[in-house]
């Protein structure tokens, strides 16, 4: 063997066996520093200084908070994470980037508001990032409608969300639902109704998998909740007509109360308790439901933050 | 080491040497004792800060430049002032010839990095007033900076090895970029699915990782470099470098020079 092959062989091997070692490096690194890119980032968290250190290039630098907002996001709820404590952060960067970033705002209505371990609980902050899209995108109702949103779902806070859906109603081609909205928030009823309303309305308008899921994740928990309320009305009125307690759905049907049994969202049909409550047979299967659960029940408990 | 690989990179050093790349010492010494003087001057709390944070990107920044500048000339200012027949004319393999300017270059980047290190801290004393022991943090930042160059350098020889001086500037400082980002990429690759997915995570791996090799910002806000970090991080830089080198020695090794 001439020394030319010797050399092509070892340098081979050694590149060979290089890349296997600075992929296991790597993937070291990275299970060493999960989640240091987003702290990381923080350190400036002015979005002036980022804008003027972008260079000019604050679209591509939006892009790239808004990427991730959503990773941080999507991994600390992967984690059950409650913590979702740089999420306003991120998004306030990526918005003053670039304020035309508009899935940023929705992403902002859907998980920035909501109380964990659905969202970061941070209602206000919310609502600063989407008065702030609405400041500087006049025209795009969507904004409006989320402003609303957060109003309703999140602080019920009735005359301001009638007000941003209000305001939204005006802008030119938008959605004839905030119309409807504004005046059900006026008027503060039907709630099962609005909240309907709402949620279709988000899962029709939104061009975003996570969002969408979610929106139908609360669809199905808005129907749980109207069938317990409704379910729980036929109990006392079986109790009224027949003085004793019915033992099961199955007895309501039998008194003409009902049609037939009526099944939850994932199948199973609705059970009565010995005390007259109406549950669903697996609250943790449901996500959101209100009503339906088991005295004192909470969600299922989330995992430690293990990016901490 | 291997003699012959020692006398081509004492020789790359002496090279770098009287090009006078470490004029850019001066250039370095001016930054920082202006930016020292004006912060003292205008900043509030944050002047250690800033000195460190400017200090060390300068460090980072001068030594890349240098390393891209120096790195892709290696072999094709030796191709065109026909150097390199004279050194391969002699008992000198291809390979050493290679790994001789890679560590000839590292070493040059080693001694100006010093020298830039007693900069920032005499910076860092100047604004200070004192040297703190959280500041020997800074060390380790410093330490992760010349790791960088390692990879630099071993990509600029990789590129220059086959491509055009330019091209392998271009390709050199892309990586670089692209390796400052590349947690983000593999971030990326992680939730993208089927074929993209696969060469999404193929990419974001075989692209160096500078990230975690940039750890400025907590030195700057006094925190404590883990020291698992420390060992992956320098395994992780040695096992890249080495890895562009040898794919440097098999295309050096088969390049026609005549």
């Amino acid at each position: 063997m001439n020394s030319t092959r010797r050399v092509t062989i070892a340098a081979s091997v050694i590149l060979l066996f290089t890349i296997c070692g600075t992929v296991a490096a790597l993937r070291a690194l990275d299970r060493m520093r999960s989640g240091s890119t987003f702290r990381e980032v923080l350190y400036i968290s002015s979005p002036k200084a980022v804008q003027r250190m972008s260079l000019g290039y604050t679209g591509l630098v939006a892009d790239l908070y808004w990427t991730r907002a959503v990773q941080y996001f999507g991994s600390q709820h992967h984690q059950h994470s409650r913590d979702f404590h740089l999420l306003a952060p991120l998004l306030t960067l990526a918005t003053h980037l670039d304020p035309k970033l508009t899935p940023a705002y929705e992403f902002g209505n859907n998980f920035l508001a909501p109380a964990p371990p659905n969202g970061a609980g941070e209602p206000q902050q919310a609502i600063a990032i989407a008065e702030y899209g609405i400041e500087h995108n006049p025209n795009n109702w969507k904004l409006y409608y989320g402003l609303g949103f957060i109003y309703y779902t999140e602080l019920k806070d009735y005359s301001k969300a009638a007000e941003a859906f209000s305001r939204g109603a005006d802008v030119p081609g938008a959605h004839p639902f905030l119309r409807i909205l504004a005046a059900r928030m006026a008027q503060h009823a039907g709630e099962f109704e609005t909240a309907r309303m709402l949620w279709t309305t988000t899962l029709q308008t939104s061009p975003a998998k996570d969002i969408q899921r979610n929106a139908t994740d609360h669809l199905r928990a808005l129907r749980v909740d109207e069938d317990v309320t409704h379910l729980e009305k036929l109990v006392d009125l079986y109790r009224q007509q027949y003085g004793l307690q019915p033992q099961s759905i199955v007895e309501l049907v039998r008194a003409g109360l009902l049609d037939a049994v009526p099944v939850d969202p994932t199948g199973q049909p609705y059970k009565i308790t010995p005390d007259g409550r109406v549950e669903v047979r697996n609250p943790d299967d449901i996500l959101y439901i209100t009503k339906g659960t088991p005295p004192n029940y909470e969600p299922p408990r989330p995992k430690p933050d293990t990016q901490k | 080491m291997n003699t012959r690989i020692a006398h081509i990179a004492f020789n790359t050093f002496r090279e770098a040497v009287r090009d006078r790349v470490l004029y850019n010492l001066v250039a370095f010494a001016l930054l920082l004792s202006g930016a020292a003087i004006l912060v003292g001057q205008i900043s509030i709390d944050i002047e250690r800060l800033v000195v460190v944070n400017l200090g060390l990107t300068a460090v980072t920044l001068f030594g890349v430049v240098i390393a891209i500048f120096i790195g892709i000339g290696l072999v094709s200012k030796e191709i065109e002032k026909r150097t390199l027949y004279t050194v391969l004319s002699r008992p000198v393999r291809r390979w050493e010839f290679v790994v001789g300017k890679f560590f000839g270059l590292t070493g040059t980047l080693v001694v100006n990095t010093f020298f830039m290190a007693i900069g920032v801290f005499l910076a860092l004393l100047y604004v200070a007033h004192r040297i703190q022991l959280s500041d020997l943090g800074i060390l380790t930042a410093l330490y992760f900076i010349v790791l960088q160059f390692f990879m630099v350098c071993a990509l600029a020889l990789l590129f220059s090895s086959f491509s055009s001086p330019m091209l392998a500037a271009v390709f050199t400082f892309a990586l670089f970029v692209i390796g400052n980002l590349s947690e983000d990429l593999r971030g990326v690759a992680a939730v993208a699915k089927g074929v993209s997915g696969w060469i999404a995570t193929a990419v974001a791996y075989i692209v160096p990782n500078f990230a975690a090799l940039n750890v400025a910002n907590q030195v700057a806000h006094g925190e404590t470099i883990a020291g698992r970090l420390i060992v992956y991080n320098s395994l992780y830089s040695l096992l890249y470098s080495a890895m562009a080198i040898s794919g440097a020695v098999l295309i050096f090794q088969r390049r026609n020079l005549k």
